[in-house]
């Protein structure tokens, strides 16, 4: 990759949201404004390579979709007043761009709002607000890529017909919609922590620190809703452990075989912090403050022999009670290979194979079992299977190692 | 924009008491605020008739055209900037009239 094109991939993860939230805004029309940036984004593609990357490449993106914007609604020959008729509700008059987090904040808020389905809301805020592309976002979910074109335009349409607004909900409104949110961030940021695709980065540091920044954003608004801070601790301690996470050389590094001194301390002390302030709250915790007490058992362990893994396995089945999901389950069930063997946690994930068949990670956690019973053959085809699947690259190349370091031969095996 | 909500019926609150007080107190303050266009309840579904006349020749036959176990007992039609208001809006008549609701916006002409 050129220098340039490095360039462009960074600008777009950095600009992407705050082009198509000041787009929406001016417009008041997130289809424009998506159409816009995109195709600003595509003549830098074209331009920046021949003429140089401009000194200020948010700015140059901005007046150009503005412009493409103001072109495409001439070619409607959409008359000024009929356009202002048709733009979404908006509170304010149009300002000078530079409130940039509040225009970030509307676009999620829209983009996550309740009368669209939660899969439209994370399809539609990876689009609008994390910049992926349609056939990235359809990769993502494991749906064609027609079928994800076509969700993202009728959302856009919906919020167009059913004038859904580009705003900050009220006080009122806030904890629900902060839920729905909260969801749809959690997503964006696993998104960018195993990234897919072969040319993809393994960890996209851009998606899961927008992530976090995001939730900070909000926690910042609604500094007492525990669910908020567990995710942000949630995501702190988890993104703490990123460079420790893939090698040198692009291989993905398990958490008991991480070098936990190049941890992020300031960032696992954060999540720690946030996790106490939630235990000392005292209120039945949810989902996201339970992972984020997961994290925390692990992240105080200084040595992997640290752990307290029966700490780790009543957390989880707190957490079963609250989202009975197989992958919770699967999840658990790595915990007590730790406390009770490989053999009991087998029989567990063996439960599971109808449900996950087609889930990487179930694959990879029965190949790693089997590999511990020395069962290389069954270990073998779980790998396979499990390298067939995975779309990271760096769990990939961790998990054919693996695969191949299995004894060979067919004698040695069961 | 105007949306309309329709309250959703079904065997268990046919017959319910719809707290008629409080819905005449909603739609008042609907009136003062200038967001009512119109109310209205319906009878019930057994109470319908079905008419085609596409072919030129007027059928009537018994209703209602779809027999469901939720189905259409009255609406309202308001008048609301954006979808978040005429919710609000919905959120207090579902308390007032002790249903579930739908909220629909009328296509733009």
């Amino acid at each position: 990759m050129s220098d340039v094109q490095e360039t462009i991939t960074r600008v777009h993860h950095e600009e992407w949201a705050r082009v198509v939230a000041s787009l929406t805004k001016r417009f008041g029309d997130l289809d424009i404004a998506e159409e816009a940036a995109a195709e600003a984004f595509a003549t830098a593609v074209e331009r920046w390579p021949e003429v140089g990357v401009p000194p200020n490449p948010g700015a140059w993106l901005t007046t150009t979709a503005n412009r493409k914007a103001i072109d495409r609604l001439r070619r409607e020959n959409k008359r000024d007043d009929k356009h202002k008729e048709a733009q979404m509700a908006y509170d304010e008059p149009p300002e000078p761009l530079g409130v940039i987090d509040d225009e970030r904040l509307r676009l999620i808020f829209t983009c996550c709002h309740p009368a669209l389905s939660m899969e439209t809301r994370v399809a539609l805020t990876l689009r609008m607000v994390g910049g992926l592309t349609v056939p990235e976002i359809a990769r993502a979910f494991l749906v064609q890529e027609t079928a994800m074109g076509q969700r993202i335009t009728r959302a856009k349409a919906k919020i167009k017909a059913a004038r859904i607004p580009y705003r900050v909900p009220d006080a009122e409104d806030l904890p629900q919609r902060v839920s729905g949110v909260l969801t749809v961030l959690f997503i964006v940021f696993n998104e960018g922590y195993l990234a897919t695709g072969p040319d993809t980065d393994p960890v996209r540091h851009e998606l899961t620190s927008e992530a976090i920044r995001l939730t900070r954003l909000i926690r910042a608004l609604m500094p007492n809703d525990g669910e908020v801070a567990g995710l942000l601790a949630l995501m702190l301690l988890t993104e703490a452990r990123r460079t420790a996470r893939v090698s040198a050389s692009g291989e993905l590094v398990p958490l008991d075989q991480q070098d936990r001194g190049s941890w992020d301390a300031a960032m696992v002390a954060e999540g720690h912090r946030l996790v106490r302030e939630r235990l000392a709250a005292g209120v039945a915790p949810g989902r996201y403050q339970i992972l984020a007490a997961i994290n925390a058992v692990h992240t105080s362990a200084r040595d992997v022999r640290d752990t307290d893994w029966s700490q780790v396995v009543a957390l989880y089945g707190q957490l079963v009670r609250v989202d009975p999901s197989p992958i919770v389950e699967l999840n658990r069930a790595i915990a007590v290979a730790e406390l009770d063997g490989p053999e009991v946690a087998l029989a567990t994930v063996d439960r599971l194979s109808e449900k996950l068949d087609g889930y990487h990670a179930y694959h990879a956690t029965r190949a790693d079992l089997l590999r511990r019973m020395g069962q290389s053959q069954q270990a073998r085809a779980a790998y396979d299977k499990a390298i067939e699947l995975a779309g990271n690259t760096a769990e990939t190349a961790y998990l054919t190692r693996r695969r191949d370091q299995l004894a060979a031969g067919p004698s040695e095996a069961s | 924009m105007q949306y309309l909500i329709s309250v959703i019926d079904d065997e268990s609150t046919a017959n319910a008491a719809d707290g008629s007080g409080d819905v005449d107190a909603f739609n008042e303050r609907l009136r003062t605020d200038g967001c009512l266009v119109f109310v209205g309840g319906l009878d019930s579904p057994a109470t319908a008739a079905v008419v085609d006349n596409r072919a030129g020749e007027a059928i009537f036959t018994d209703g209602p055209y779809l027999e469901s176990k939720e189905y259409l007992g009255g609406v309202w039609i308001v008048e609301a900037p954006d979808l978040d208001v005429a919710l609000k809006l919905a959120a207090q008549a579902s308390q007032a009239c002790d249903r579930k609701l739908e909220v629909r916006p009328f296509a733009d002409e």
